[in-house]
């Protein structure tokens, strides 16, 4: 480090209190921006759980459909004329609907129940547990393992319950990816179970999943369906609009971006003001620099290294702060939806940049207004 | 009496503008030589610091011209009347302008650092310095931590650490009692001046009148008489 850099580190830290102000600034901003913004994304990502779960390239739905658990169900007819589509490997009907279990205790527990293809069983779950041919046999489900599998008091192959008061049994034990948002168990099984076992209306497809026959064919395949009157989304489209209807229709996003903004504002005002004092009672300091010789591109140096490096410190503890409590959450809550994305640090660490740079400039108007004179006269 | 370092020509300097324009310094010419210990001597007021300012580029005068070693400092760009403060002139300022925060020997070193001197190194050779102003005991504490003298003994360390032709000290024992005012100044004389060499002091310490080769006298920003001391000791 350069001589002239390291005078710069010395004069802030040695000034204990208002570094230690500086940091507090800085980090509780950046806490509070990550926690949000994590939460955030962690409510995000669980929202399109099934969507990364089932894993199908193509899906089809009513127009009207902005999240996956709350599928329209459709006609026949659309998956027939899917499967005649050209450039469509094959088409399958996907169920998505909840039921009430009761529990070997006597306890009810709500479950959110895939059901698959009978023929493909297209987008089925990871086994850890159980084979997957044993989905056939009768009353036959898959019970996802996930931090939900406790409420259905964590059952085995060969447990028994009862399910909207059928007869079910537990045949294996899956593993999906994502975690879904809603705090509720998900259980497998075969679509024409799935339909029978929960009342439904007219209708009881909720998703076709398409496979193309290559990635090329997914716009024509997207604009056939729309012909339908239905529309054909690709897994990302999927996911996007999902996301869109979490951020701008429940007021999440609104009040996540108000909450950004804020943790932004105080951070900046509080790092900002130290900072600006700091510079302040520094005036002398940096008078006497330039009396001596130092000349204006030294004291600027000094300056953005001085709020950088506070910057950069206060940015480490705020992430460390905020990733400990989340890992606090998650130990008392699994599945507590917090996650630290790259986007969000890297969104919190431009925002500490700003910060920085706010405060840097203020200082260096503020230095480069010093006529050496003055501290000369004493 | 060696070559001229440092030569003022009617050197101008005023503040503010119609009503609240003071005139500090009125048509200053003078010169101060290599070897020699000059006193600006003078009353509150009378224009000192400016003058002193605008010799060593530190603030611009309104009319005249200012020669160090016979350079026209204010047709230098800024960043070359810095360098030429920080490689030729060493200040010792009114009231020490010591940092708080760093160690006397960091103190010390700064000159150096701005030099562009290894940080290490830079504290050895502020450190040789600090023996020199007979302080090496106290590099390590805060400058608070001192006397006055000690204080003002560090400033001076500093002020020579960079190696300068030339040393300015504004009023060096304003804030001393009389001994240690003179200690310091008998200091200068005997370890700090030589033939390579010009101090200029501005005082109004008539106790130390003693010291100076030449001695200038300003009122009312006026030079009203540059002589050779008849007080002269050594
Ligand atoms: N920045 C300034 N603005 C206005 N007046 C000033 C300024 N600096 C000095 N003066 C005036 O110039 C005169 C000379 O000041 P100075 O050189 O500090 O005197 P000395 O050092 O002899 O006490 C004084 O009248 C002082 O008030
Ligand atoms: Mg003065």
């Amino acid at each position: 480090m350069s001589g002239i850099l390291k005078i710069a580190l010395k004069l802030l830290v040695n000034d204990r209190s208002k570094f230690i102000a500086l940091l507090v600034g800085i980090t509780f901003a950046v806490f509070l921006m990550i926690m949000m913004m994590s939460m955030f994304s962690g409510i995000l990502s669980r929202s399109s759980s099934s969507v990364y779960n089932i894993g199908a390239k193509i899906w089809v739905m009513d127009p009207a459909v902005n999240n996956a658990t709350s599928s329209i169900p459709m006609p026949d007819y659309v998956l027939s004329t899917a499967r005649s589509i050209d450039g469509v490997k094959y088409a399958v009907p996907i169920y998505f609907g909840n039921a009430l279990v009761k529990l070997k205790s006597g306890a009810y527990q709500a479950v959110s129940v895939v059901g698959l293809d009978d023929a493909t069983l297209y987008g089925r779950p990871e086994l850890i547990e159980g084979k997957i041919e044993d989905i056939y046999a009768e009353s036959a489900f898959f019970v996802v393992k996930d931090a939900e599998f406790k409420k259905l008091e964590s059952p085995a192959i060969g447990t028994e319950f009862e399910i909207n008061d059928h007869r079910g049994l537990v045949v294996g034990l899956a593993k999906v990816a994502s975690g879904g948002l809603f705090g509720i168990p998900t259980v497998y099984t075969t679509y024409n179970r799935a339909i029978t076992y929960i009342p439904s209306m007219r209708f009881t497809t909720s998703y076709i999943l398409i496979e193309p026959k290559h990635d090329t064919d997914i716009p024509f395949i997207q604009q056939q369906i729309k012909k339908l009157g239905y529309q054909a989304l690709t897994r990302d489209q999927f996911v996007n609009k999902i996301s869109d209807f979490y951020t701008y229709q429940t007021g999440m996003g609104m009040n996540v971006l108000m909450m950004t903004a804020i943790s932004f504002i105080v951070g900046l005002s509080i790092s900002g003001q130290t900072f600006y004092t700091f510079i302040l009672e520094n005036m002398e300091r940096f008078g006497a620099l330039k009396a001596i010789g130092a000349k204006g591109h030294e004291l600027i140096a000094m300056i953005l290294f001085q709020a950088s490096f506070t910057a950069l410190i206060g940015y480490g503890l705020g992430v460390g702060l905020a990733s400990g409590l989340m890992i606090l959450a998650k130990l008392r809550l699994p599945s507590y939806a917090a996650q630290v994305t790259y986007t969000n640090l890297i969104f919190a660490f431009v925002m500490v940049l700003i910060m920085a740079g706010v405060s840097s400039y203020i200082g260096v108007r503020k230095v480069l207004q010093i006529q050496p004179f003055d501290i000369f006269r004493g | 009496m060696g070559n001229v370092a440092i030569k003022a020509n009617a050197l101008i300097k005023w503040f503010g503008e119609g009503e609240t324009k003071t005139i500090a310094v009125k048509s200053a010419s003078f010169e101060a030589n290599f070897g020699e210990l000059l006193y600006i001597v003078g009353p509150s007021g009378s224009g000192k610091t400016t003058l002193l300012s605008m010799i060593s580029g530190i603030l611009k005068p309104n009319e005249g011209s200012v020669l160090v070693e016979g350079k026209d400092i204010w047709q230098m760009k800024s960043d070359d009347i810095a360098d030429l403060r920080l490689h030729k002139i060493g200040f010792v300022f009114q009231d020490y302008h010591l940092f708080p925060r760093l160690t006397t020997v960091e103190n010390v070193a700064i000159p150096l650092i701005l030099k562009k001197m290894d940080w290490n190194e830079a504290i050895k050779v502020a450190l040789e310095y600090l023996e020199i102003v007979g302080l090496k005991d106290r590099a390590q504490l805060q400058p608070v931590k001192l006397s006055g003298g000690e204080q003002q003994r560090v400033a001076i360390a500093r002020a020579i650490a960079g190696h300068p032709d030339i040393l300015i000290f504004d009023e060096p024992t304003a804030s001393l009692d009389g001994d240690t005012g003179r200690k310091i100044v008998e200091f200068i004389k005997t370890k700090i001046l030589n033939a390579e060499r010009c101090v200029i002091i501005v005082t109004h310490d008539s106790r130390i009148y003693e010291y100076a080769d030449s001695i200038m006298k300003m009122e009312d920003g006026n030079i009203i008489g540059f002589e050779r001391n008849t007080l002269h000791v050594a």
